[in-house]
């Protein structure tokens, strides 16, 4: 099995000697999903946001795509990263003055140096597979929720990644449309594509990972496989974790 | 409040509004006998009989004042828009460098920023024209195949010649409102949000290009504002050329003022000079932010 994402001994400290990650290491392995849980606060943003470059850290080593990067944080190899993740983000951060299909194609069009019509194309391609490529020519602030986040996956498919990194993607959803997102990406997993998912879902984490890792004050409490996460978690941690999510 | 009582309180306050301009025009006329002299415009079209050393138009001694008053208001448009321009261009720069993820650039504009407002603009323009220029050599200081020259007579630039003294006002009031552009540029970079930056990151565009396509055209709604404020502010402040002898069109008023001591006419015209300039400047950036947000009609 080729292992998309290799972390070792992640670590990041704010000012105050608070870690926002402390010795993070885990693996992804290609077509796999990892569903990452933990409460607020608990480093899950952080650690997914190291993993493009969002975010830097102080010690351990990270290895995207065979793309080895450690502390140095090295713009080139962080660059030539970015080009094959995707990244979806819990407010969306569609363009808001570009049109949907415009959000779609700029990266495709000045990154990869693709022609506007065969950008366009694929765009509007990604947009039927979302459903919504009636609303091409429309800009995202006429878009519900839903809607919005069906099309920042379709941008983050745009430069067809190899590696897609969800965070908190239905958060800021209204609940009835929530399902709509959670389809998209359940279709997404289902073609065999790899995603890292942090996310408060159970339901989506039961069906669709094939491990669930839980994380509080920066650490790795436990990696498990969802059936027994759920049913059996090892750490007494992930349990009150859950118990406290059941309740809401 | 009842009718009566708001039409009785617009009555009053019109009365005092009136009053005070009587007044004022009462003294204007009280002043005017008492010097001798009329309300009156006839002597512009005499000989104005001063030199002016800088004059992109034709003009000699024998010209009219009128004609005189009009090479400076051409004096004052041509260094309030080559200010203007590379206001604009340090300004921009010196945001960005602000904003920008470089630490080390972060904290030269920090300074940049601190000194120049913290210091008066007369100041610097004295710096500029004493430091600056005349602390040259007197020919040919630095000297680049006929091609440039720069000494304490000015710039020559391949056969284009820039006084010393337009120079310093130059640089003095580009230098001086860049600092505050950028500020200005900072406050609107700052008002678009954290995730445009990481959505524009995560999908690999360079940081000069998302600049340009994601985050300025999102920034500019918020920009135009302080911009045309700072415009506002540079063409003002293009009066100070009098300290450093460039003949703009406030100088050119000082010394008509003393020549024929018509200070209530030459107040009149400069006002209406300054109110025409700051006009065409307003609504030349109202022009430009209509068509910033039509382009931008997101719904």
């Amino acid at each position: 099995m080729k292992p998309i994402v290799v972390a070792k001994n992640l670590t990041k400290s704010y000012t105050k000697g608070l870690r926002a990650l402390d010795n993070v290491s885990l693996t992804v392995n290609q077509g796999k999903v990892l569903v990452v849980m933990g409460p607020s606060g608990s480093g899950k943003s952080t650690l997914i946001r190291t993993f493009n470059g969002l975010e830097n850290f102080d010690r351990g080593e990270l290895n995207i795509l065979g793309i080895k990067v450690d502390s140095t944080h090295d713009e080139r190899k962080i660059q030539k990263i970015r080009r094959r993740v995707g990244m979806v983000f819990q407010q969306f951060n569609l363009f808001p003055h570009l049109s949907i299909l415009e959000n779609i194609t700029l990266a495709p069009v000045h990154v990869q140096k693709r022609r506007q019509a065969d950008a366009e194309e694929y765009a509007m391609y990604l947009l039927n597979q979302m459903g919504i490529d009636s609303h091409a020519k429309k800009y995202p602030s006429q878009l519900s929720g839903g809607e919005q986040q069906r099309v920042a996956i379709a941008r983050a498919l745009a430069l067809k990644p190899e590696l897609l990194l969800f965070d908190e993607p239905t958060s800021a959803l209204d609940p009835e449309r929530i399902n709509e997102v959670l389809d998209a990406m359940r279709r997404l997993a289902r073609q065999g594509m790899t995603m890292v998912v942090v996310t408060h879902e159970i339901g989506f984490a039961k069906d669709v990972s094939d491990q669930v890792l839980f994380m509080d004050s920066g650490k790795v409490i436990e990696t498990s496989p969802p059936n027994i996460f759920f049913s059996n978690a090892k750490h007494e941690r992930s349990r009150k974790f859950l118990n406290q999510l059941d309740k809401q | 409040m009842k009718i009566n009582q708001k039409l009785f309180l617009q009555f009053g306050i019109s009365i005092i509004f009136f009053g005070l301009i009587g007044i004022l025009i009462n003294n204007l006329t009280i002043n005017l006998i008492r010097t001798g002299l009329g309300f009156d415009f006839s002597w512009l079209l005499k000989p104005a009989s001063f030199a002016l050393a800088e004059h992109p138009l034709p003009y000699t001694s024998s010209d009219s004042y009128a004609w005189a008053l009009f090479i400076g208001w051409l004096n004052s448009l041509k260094v309030i828009v080559s200010s203007l321009i590379l206001a604009t261009f340090l300004g921009t720069l010196i945001g960005f460098a602000r904003t920008g993820t470089n630490s080390l650039l972060g904290l030269i504009s920090a300074g940049y920023i601190t000194i120049i407002r913290q210091t008066p603009l007369l100041l610097q323009l004295m710096f500029w024209y004493f430091v600056g220029f005349l602390g040259l050599k007197d020919n040919m200081f630095i000297q680049i195949k006929n091609i440039f020259n720069i000494s304490n007579k000015g710039i020559e630039l391949s056969g284009l010649t820039f006084s010393s003294e337009f120079l310093a006002l130059l640089f003095g009031l580009s230098i001086f409102t860049s600092a505050y552009i950028a500020e200005v540029i900072r406050g609107g970079i700052l008002s678009v949000s954290r995730g445009q930056w990481e959505a524009f990151r995560s999908l690999g565009i360079s940081e000069r290009k998302g600049v340009i396509r994601i985050i300025l055209p999102q920034a500019l709604p918020a920009i135009i504002p302080g911009l045309t404020s700072q415009y506002l502010n540079l063409a003002k402040n293009s009066t100070l050329a009098i300290a450093v002898g460039y003949s703009d069109i406030y100088a050119i008023n000082d010394t008509i003022i003393n020549q024929t001591g018509r200070a209530i006419e030459c107040f009149i015209i400069l006002l209406i000079s300054f109110l025409l300039l700051n006009l065409l400047i307003t609504n030349a950036m109202e022009i430009i932010n209509r068509l910033i947000l039509k382009s931008q009609r997101y719904d």
